[in-house]
């Protein structure tokens, strides 16, 4: 008679089955991997390149005569003869002085010098955030074309289901991730001393909170929205605010304080300083640890809540 | 415990409060069967199946598959049946085996035994060919055979089939019944489907249930519905505009006459004889025939006869029907 009875469906399998179908499905679709790469080059090269902060305040920029006139009553100074009418300032040493000036406020503002670098960690989380919200939504699809009512109908633990797109998402944004960071480097990232290697690790581990956080609420949402738009829709809706009250591309420290009140809360903040301390800025410990904190409670906090919700429609 | 495979009772599944798709349905399918629910779309049909294979929750009444109640044992329930849904739920980006085998591991089968089993199971539907081509290249037929293999993966001792020809040309539709008849005589497998093809309720079923509104209308084999119809049905035209039931019903051995838009729709014993009958009765008052066909009953006529409309009326309302299955796509996903 049958053996139906003698298999054993677990969590672990389904989940792994289930994952690796998500990603033999685009590993097999050469546009989506080209677009995975290409994304996130467009932004890099085009937007970090264009936006050179740092250039504002570079010697070149400033410009000055080689030699600026100054009235000598506008001096205070003792040893300047009495009748001399003009004073002279060496314009090169004085552009020099004011690119320096421009460093150090690159350095007291953003951290680094560069803002490409700044900007470039910026965009990882971006693209992380976009990536995971976007690709829970394909569980919208599996449930349009029956296939997620066949997943239901075999014995698969329903954690097994929820997870798999948790987890597609999650490795998904961790392999752009990887990409971004890999550009960025090559178009001029500048590493902090205190990186290595092993950074990558704490990196990963960031994206991952902030993936399954974000991801398993929308799993939830997109499970429940009977129209693929409503989504799509509620993702713009809330990807730029995400994205400027945070310390995406700007400190927060220098926003208005109802802003500042946002940006403390909103998880991306977390992330980007995150994972700017284990690549730019010399790393600070103690900010890392409040970092992973924070990703670690939003994580787990929202994929509760997400799970909660997701398993409640699958078992309805 | 009875020896039933299936067995339904006061089986009911209300939608938002409101949309009641499942309304109290009693029945039971017997071990080794095929059985069939024969209704138009959005009859509830695909409702009672999702309720069944564990992927909706009934709000009223009881089911259980093989004694495992199809709530409280849903796990059980799932690891001894097999679903072949009606719409084409295989990855197309993945290659046939590729899904029978996704299908196996959530199943918990061990790869050793779902590889051989996935070659045989696309020997069986005649895919071997095809096996490592992508699903995006395989014509509805070929799915709809993909569609089977993954359903049997597991050996179900009960397998569902929602609308197992829908959208198939006849060729197709043949071949897949021929797999549906093997499949019981072979393995003993007691089959539960649906269908709005009368012609594939009869060549398929050993008994069916004619479902409407949500409700079981009448239950049998097709012969006994078709036998129960007690009569040859004749169908007659006349030229004149004038109601001429009265003038039919008194002729000999006729049981019933229905008057339909002008085409009198008769019930009669031995049509054969009773029809020549008619004609004499009508010509005598002066009635010209146009038109007039015998049948002997078809499970059309049987159709017809519980319902009170015929199979391709459901369809004319377009309309209507629309609306009413995006209510159900809609309340189902809520």
């Amino acid at each position: 008679m049958s053996g139906a009875n003698e298999y054993k469906p677990s969590l672990t399998r389904g989940l792994w089955a289930l994952t690796v179908r998500e990603l033999k499905k685009w590993l097999k679709d050469p546009v989506m991997v080209l677009m995975l790469v290409l994304q996130p080059l467009i932004w890099m090269g085009l937007l970090g390149k264009s936006m050179r902060i740092d250039a504002l305040f570079s010697a070149n920029n400033i410009n000055l005569p080689q030699q600026i006139p100054i009235p000598s009553n506008a001096v205070i100074s003792p040893t300047i003869p009495p009748g001399t009418p003009y004073v002279f300032l060496n314009g090169t040493m004085l552009s020099q002085m004011f690119a320096n000036m421009g460093t150090n406020i690159m350095q007291n503002t953003f951290g680094v010098a560069d803002y490409f670098s700044y900007m470039a960690i910026g965009m990882i989380s971006m693209i992380v955030m976009t990536t995971t919200m976007f690709s829970g939504m394909s569980i919208v699809w599996d449930r349009r074309l029956g296939f997620l009512d066949k997943v239901l109908s075999t014995p698969v633990p329903r954690g097994a289901i929820i997870f798999s797109k948790v987890l597609n998402a999650t490795l998904r944004a961790m392999f752009q991730a990887t990409i971004i960071l890999a550009l960025a480097y090559v178009l001029g990232l500048q590493l902090s001393s205190t990186f290595t290697l092993l950074n990558l690790l704490g990196i990963y581990a960031a994206i991952f909170l902030l993936g399954v956080g974000l991801s398993s609420v929308f799993i939830a949402f997109s499970l429940r929205s009977t129209r693929m738009e409503r989504p799509m829709q509620i993702i713009s809706l809330i990807m730029m605010p995400l994205m400027f009250a945070s310390n995406t591309f700007f400190p927060i420290s220098l926003m208005p304080d109802w802003m500042q009140a946002i940006a403390r809360v909103n998880p991306l903040s977390y992330v980007t300083d995150a994972v700017r301390q284990l690549t730019i800025l010399p790393l600070d410990t103690s900010a890392l640890i409040t970092d992973f904190a924070y990703l670690s409670i939003f994580a787990v906090v929202l994929a509760a809540i997400g799970i909660v919700l997701s398993w409640r429609y699958l078992t309805k | 415990m009875s020896d039933d495979v299936i067995v339904a009772e006061g089986l009911t599944k209300v939608f938002n409060k409101s949309l009641v798709a499942v309304d109290h349905v009693n029945f039971s399918v017997k071990d080794g069967e095929i059985y069939g629910f024969l209704g138009p779309n959005g009859a509830g049909k695909t409702t009672t199946i999702n309720m069944l294979i564990t992927v909706l929750k009934p709000t009223e009444g009881k089911a259980s598959v093989l004694g495992f109640d199809i709530v409280k044992q849903a796990n059980m329930v799932r690891k001894v049946i097999g679903v072949v849904p009606q719409e084409y739920t295989a990855d197309e980006d993945l290659t046939g085996y590729e899904n029978i085998i996704l299908c196996a591991d959530l199943y918990g089968i061990p790869r050793e035994v779902s590889k051989k089993r996935a070659l045989e199971l696309l020997e069986l539907v005649e895919l071997t060919n095809f096996k490592d081509k992508r699903v995006e290249t395989y014509s509805g037929g070929m799915r709809r055979r993909l569609e089977l293999a993954c359903g049997l993966i597991n050996r179900p001792k009960v397998l569902f089939l929602d609308e197992p020809t829908l959208g198939l040309d006849v060729q197709t539709r043949t071949a897949t019944w021929n797999y549906i008849r093997r499949l019981k005589r072979e393995y003993g497998m007691t089959l539960f489907m649906t269908t709005h093809y009368l012609e594939e309720a009869d060549a398929l079923c050993d008994r069916i249930s004619i479902i409407d509104h949500g409700k079981i209308i009448v239950t049998g084999t097709p012969s006994e519905l078709k036998e129960g119809l007690g009569g040859d049905i004749i169908t007659i035209s006349v030229k004149e505009n004038a109601d001429v039931s009265e003038i039919i019903r008194g002729v000999e051995n006729v049981k019933e006459v229905k008057n339909e838009d002008g085409a009198y729709r008769i019930k009669a014993e031995a049509g054969e004889v009773t029809a020549p009958l008619i004609i004499e009765a009508l010509r005598k008052k002066g009635y010209t025939v146009t038109k007039l066909s015998l049948t002997e009953p078809t499970l059309n006529e049987v159709y017809l006869e519980y319902t009170g409309k015929a199979m391709r009326d459901t369809e004319e309302s377009k309309e209507a029907f629309i609306s009413q299955r995006i209510t159900l796509r809609r309340a189902r996903t809520v």
